[in-house]
């Protein structure tokens, strides 16, 4: 089992952890678990890009990884700023 | 396998572990801010064992100092959102709204 087959099955069990995740952004009963669930899956696929960059040799998925960590803090910020009032 | 891939895939199995425990406990934990509490812990650990995994292959230092720069905008932006969540979710500002 080489170092790549390992890496390839990391990817995989994060590809399902994410898509488990999925779930609580279907169910979730307040706004709050849903982008809970939504920033797991932004941490998930930084972790999934840093896994398969030395499987399929795409150096530049380190860059997208970088800039998916920088826009995470973005949607939270967002969300948790919007008010009531300011929906309607 | 040398040895050093050989902890450097220790690292990645474990960070896959956290991983997996934050999302369990997303899925299992009965109200929302435990939710919040095995979430924003879990998958931080998880990243930074894969990134430390990651750092021991060898990647050239650009790579490296892009690894660990990823990890810290990652908790930066995981603490900073945790906070914010709680501190929404216990004033009630438009939560359940509708």
């Amino acid at each position: 089992m080489s170092l790549s087959d390992i890496h390839l099955a990391v990817a995989l069990l994060l590809l399902s952890t994410m898509s488990i995740g999925l779930i609580r952004v279907a169910i979730g009963p307040t706004p709050s678990d849903r982008l809970m669930a939504a920033q797991l899956l932004g941490t998930s696929g930084i972790g999934l890009l840093l896994v398969l960059i030395p499987v399929i040799r795409v150096p530049a998925l380190i860059d997208v990884a970088l800039v998916f960590s920088l826009l995470a803090a973005v949607a939270i910020v967002a969300f948790t700023r919007r008010r009531e009032q300011e929906d309607a | 396998m040398t040895p050093l891939s050989w902890l450097a895939t220790a690292f990645i199995l474990a960070g896959l572990f956290f991983f997996v425990a934050g999302t369990v406990g997303l899925m299992r934990l009965p109200d929302r801010l435990s939710r919040l509490h095995a979430l924003t812990k879990a998958d931080n650990v998880g990243l930074g064992l894969l990134v430390l995994g990651l750092l021991l292959e060898g990647p050239g230092l650009l790579s490296g100092i892009k690894l660990v720069l990823i990890w810290l905008f990652v908790l930066v932006a995981s603490a900073t959102g945790a906070h914010l969540i709680a501190k929404r979710a216990l004033r009630g500002d438009g939560e359940d709204a509708r």
